[in-house]
């Protein structure tokens, strides 16, 4: 248990503070960072609390691709682009503090109470992870409940044609010019620099 | 129990023991001779009227990245999967056969429509930037 | 060994034999869209229409099915009530695909991902209606939605992408609501099986607090879905942008598949629970009716009235829900069948009296709409006097149905709200039909004259018209179908 305990007295602080610190970071690509490094100690809690194929799954998915899309799309709008701190809406701000507060107020309430904290595993967890979590899963994943893990295809198929439909450029050729005439959206003056990459300085 | 990953705290303190004693050897090692040409930014060639900052990044690595997402949850599900292969058997074999033929045909699909095609005439730009415009200006 | 190898679940494929049909025909007119050099958009319509009308085929033979009620690992429920719901659901996409292929042609644009998408949501929405597993209904709901959400964005016009980005936005947020509420339910009773839920709230073994808030995380995902008030923001704007063959389709099928998970999660698994949700689904009731009546009547948008209007139809189909007896699933369901053919119906006049696009949409430009184009006035007309629910159409009987079964449940309030709001909404029914039929033109836009569209509308009039005189044609059905069994 000491190792147990160790770990997460490591892993914590870091991930508060660095949840923090990517609140407080102006640079939209520092605190995509800190992100990263919050998500990695969540993970390694997942770890601690025996959860082994949460934590590939948080490493994998959430601190690799997630955060890949993340990084392009603050690329995607431009690493300068510095955002207005003044809210938009009206009272945000004191919502935002007095809505944390709460919920503040509300976990404290909670561990005095006793509700839903346990120091101890739920009953049956030993007996559900039965030759490790992974296995466990697998088993569970494959057998009961395939019916879902097929239908997960066809989402991640209807995932990626939305990916492809939604921000492909390339149009096809027919009717192209047509359309142009009857478009809505009037072709723009160029008043914005065109594109970023021309200003490059060559060397 | 967690005793199993030491291993890979081991590994991956090295690795970053290696980088920052990298880092700091070649600092301390190096000649440090600055000169007002070295500093400048370019050794040839006129000085630059403003630096490259902030540049951006065309669309296609985000489609790329949304269809890197795609593929990477399919991965997840061969993990546990493989760590159970023999137990699963058979069935589990036609299963995973058939989710990763299902996602094949994604796959084939973004290729035929030139989801991974890079050097591909940029047409109607204008357009799709003012879309963008238009949604950011609310 | 080899036994170890080769044993596997008991997999009976029958009841999901329609889903096995669509997502076979979706990916082969996907990729027949990708792989083929010369493009055929025919092609893929017929070879759509023929994956739909197979897994409707599949479908009606499952109206005999004797095998066990749940099959797939308990995942699957092979009941009539979604031999019922599939039906409908196929019928209303295959109206839209012909409504959809007229429509992208007619504006000379080339969508070949239009057909394997709609068979795409098609399929979240049968499966939905058939899922008996909190899980496989988050993944139906998740397919449906993120299959819509493209659909919306379909053309590239502005609006058209501020609606999906909208829709995307509130229904990712949804379906945060309603994964919470899986949790919840989980937590609650230690499953997500629909039966093993019901069976231990009604044995007092579940925590009964934790399972009213998954009612009330899952009435607000369901509740998104079907548009109802307070969780209805984004359907205007939604069903204003989106192409108007693709609302058609969305106002039509979303709400019978959303409502069909809606009613079979909330009559099996908290069917123990009902004194507590009922209030839940009246509130709703109320607000969505009274609201979406009101908002409506300011519209200056045909295609945002409608939508207000779907919008207050959902308060009716809520009504129905509300009572929670075998009577109010048949009248929510007819409401439903109702609806569909109404609603699909009116929005593919729209599309066909707005010239290219959604170039006229505007009331104003219904005027003296009975000049242009008699035909598509009378049209018009029928399915606006079905959803103000004036006899002799489906939407009358549909709506007396309704508060009958509200009525005999014991909810007499709600069922007179019901009437006041439909005495509402009838006003901005019948200032169209006064436009169409009294004034003169103001514009002079020339109505598609094509005949296969007209024919593709016909359908859901001559059902409306059938349904509103003859209602015992279905009626009987629907009460056979109308067991949700737990």
């Amino acid at each position: 248990m000491a190792a147990d305990w160790i770990v997460f007295w490591v892993c914590a602080p870091i991930s508060i503070g660095s949840a923090i610190a990517m609140l407080l970071q102006r640079n939209a690509v520092h605190a995509a960072l800190f992100l990263i490094v919050n998500l990695f100690t969540v993970a390694v809690l997942y770890l601690v609390l025996g959860a082994p194929f949460l934590f590939a799954v948080q490493i994998i998915v959430y601190a690799g691709a997630i955060m890949v899309l993340f990084l392009f799309v603050i690329m995607l709008l431009g690493v300068d682009r510095e955002e207005r701190l003044v809210e938009r809406l009206r009272g945000q701000r004191t919502a935002a503090i007095l809505l944390g507060l709460g919920v503040v107020g509300e976990v404290v309430f909670a561990i005095r109470a006793g509700v839903g904290f346990s120091t101890r595993a739920p009953a049956g967890f030993g007996a559900a992870n039965g030759g490790g979590n992974p296995q466990a899963l697998g088993r569970l994943l494959f057998r009961a409940y395939f019916l879902p893990f097929e239908v997960t295809s066809i989402l991640l198929m209807v995932a990626a044609v939305a990916a492809m439909v939604l921000a492909r450029r390339r149009e096809r050729p027919v009717a192209s010019a047509e359309r142009r005439a009857q478009e809505p959206i009037e072709p723009s003056e160029p008043s914005e620099p065109s594109e970023p990459r021309e200003e490059e300085p060559v060397g | 129990m967690l005793s199993e990953y030491l291993p890979i705290v081991v590994l991956a303190a090295l690795a970053l023991a290696f980088a920052v004693a990298s880092l700091v050897v070649s600092s301390l090692l190096r000649p440090h001779r600055p000169t007002p040409a070295k500093l400048a930014p370019y050794e040839c060639g006129i000085e630059p009227q403003r630096l490259p900052k902030g540049e951006r990044f065309p669309v296609k690595f985000y489609v790329l990245a949304m269809l890197f997402i795609v593929f990477d949850v399919e991965t997840i599900f061969l993990f546990p999967w493989a760590v159970g292969f023999r137990r699963l058997g058979l069935f589990g074999l036609v299963e995973m056969v058939v989710f990763i033929g299902l996602v094949f045909v994604a796959y084939l699909y973004v290729w035929r429509e030139g989801g991974l095609d890079w050097n591909e005439p940029v047409r109607r730009s204008g357009e799709r930037e003012q879309v963008g415009e238009a949604l950011r200006a609310g | 060994m080899l036994g170890q190898f080769l044993s596997h679940p008991p997999v009976e494929l029958g009841p999901i034999g329609p889903e096995l049909v669509l997502a076979g025909a979706g990916v082969l007119v996907l990729l027949g869209g990708a792989l083929v050099r010369r493009r055929q958009p025919r092609a893929l319509l017929l070879a759509s229409l023929a994956g739909l009308t197979g897994a409707a085929v599949v479908s009606v033979s499952l109206w005999r099915w004797r095998g066990h009620a749940t099959v797939l690992g308990g995942m699957v429920q092979a009941d009539r009530f979604a031999v019922v719901a599939r039906l409908i659901l196929l019928g209303v996409a295959a109206l839209a695909l012909v409504l959809g292929h007229h429509y992208f042609e007619r504006l000379g644009e080339e969508r070949p991902e239009f057909y394997p998408l709609v068979l795409f949501t098609t399929l979240g929405m049968t499966l939905i209606t058939a899922a008996a597993d909190l899980i496989l209904v988050f993944l139906a709901l998740e397919i449906l939605s993120l299959s819509l959400y493209v659909l919306t964005a379909l053309s590239r016009r502005l609006a058209a992408v501020e609606g999906s980005m909208k829709y995307f936005l509130l229904g990712a947020f949804s379906s945060a609501f309603f994964l919470y509420g899986v949790a919840m339910a989980y937590g609650a009773t230690g499953s997500t099986h629909l039966s093993t839920i019901a069976r231990s709230l009604a044995g007092q073994t579940g925590n009964q607090a934790l399972a009213l808030a998954a009612v009330a995380l899952l009435v607000i995902g369901f509740g998104f879905k079907v548009a109802a008030v307070p969780f209805h923001m984004w359907t205007p704007d939604v069903y204003q942008g989106a192409p108007t063959a693709v609302t058609a389709y969305m106002s039509a099928a979303t709400k019978v598949a959303a409502f069909a998970a809606f009613l079979r999660v909330l009559m099996t698994s908290f069917q123990p629970l009902t004194w507590d949700w009922t209030p839940i689904v009246w509130g709703l009731a109320v607000a969505t009716m009274i609201v979406g009546s009101v908002l409506a009547i300011a519209q200056t948008d045909i295609k945002r009235m409608l939508a207000y209007s779907s919008i207050a139809h959902a308060g009716f189909v809520l009504v129905g829900v509300s009572a929670a007896t075998q009577e109010g699933i048949q009248s929510a369901l007819f409401y439903l069948l109702a609806y569909a053919a109404t609603i699909l119906g009116a929005f593919g006049v729209v599309m066909l009296a707005s010239g290219r696009g959604e170039e006229h949409t505007s009331l104003g430009s219904y005027a003296g709409l009975c000049r242009r184009s008699p035909l598509l006035a009378g049209l018009m007309s029928l399915f606006l006097l079905s959803m103000a629910g004036i006899p002799p159409t489906a939407g009358f009987i549909a709506k007396v149905n309704v508060f009958r079964a509200a009525v005999d449940a014991g909810h007499w309030g709600v069922a007179l709200v019901g009437v006041l709001a439909s005495v509402v909404a009838a006003f901005f029914y019948i200032r169209v039909m006064v436009l169409m039929y009294m004034q003169e033109p103001l514009e002079d836009v020339e109505p598609d004259p094509s005949i296969v569209p007209r024919l593709a509308v016909a359908v859901p009039a001559l059902l409306t018209l059938l349904f509103g005189v003859f209602p015992g044609l279905v009626l009987g059905l629907l009460e056979r179908a109308s067991v949700l069994r737990w």
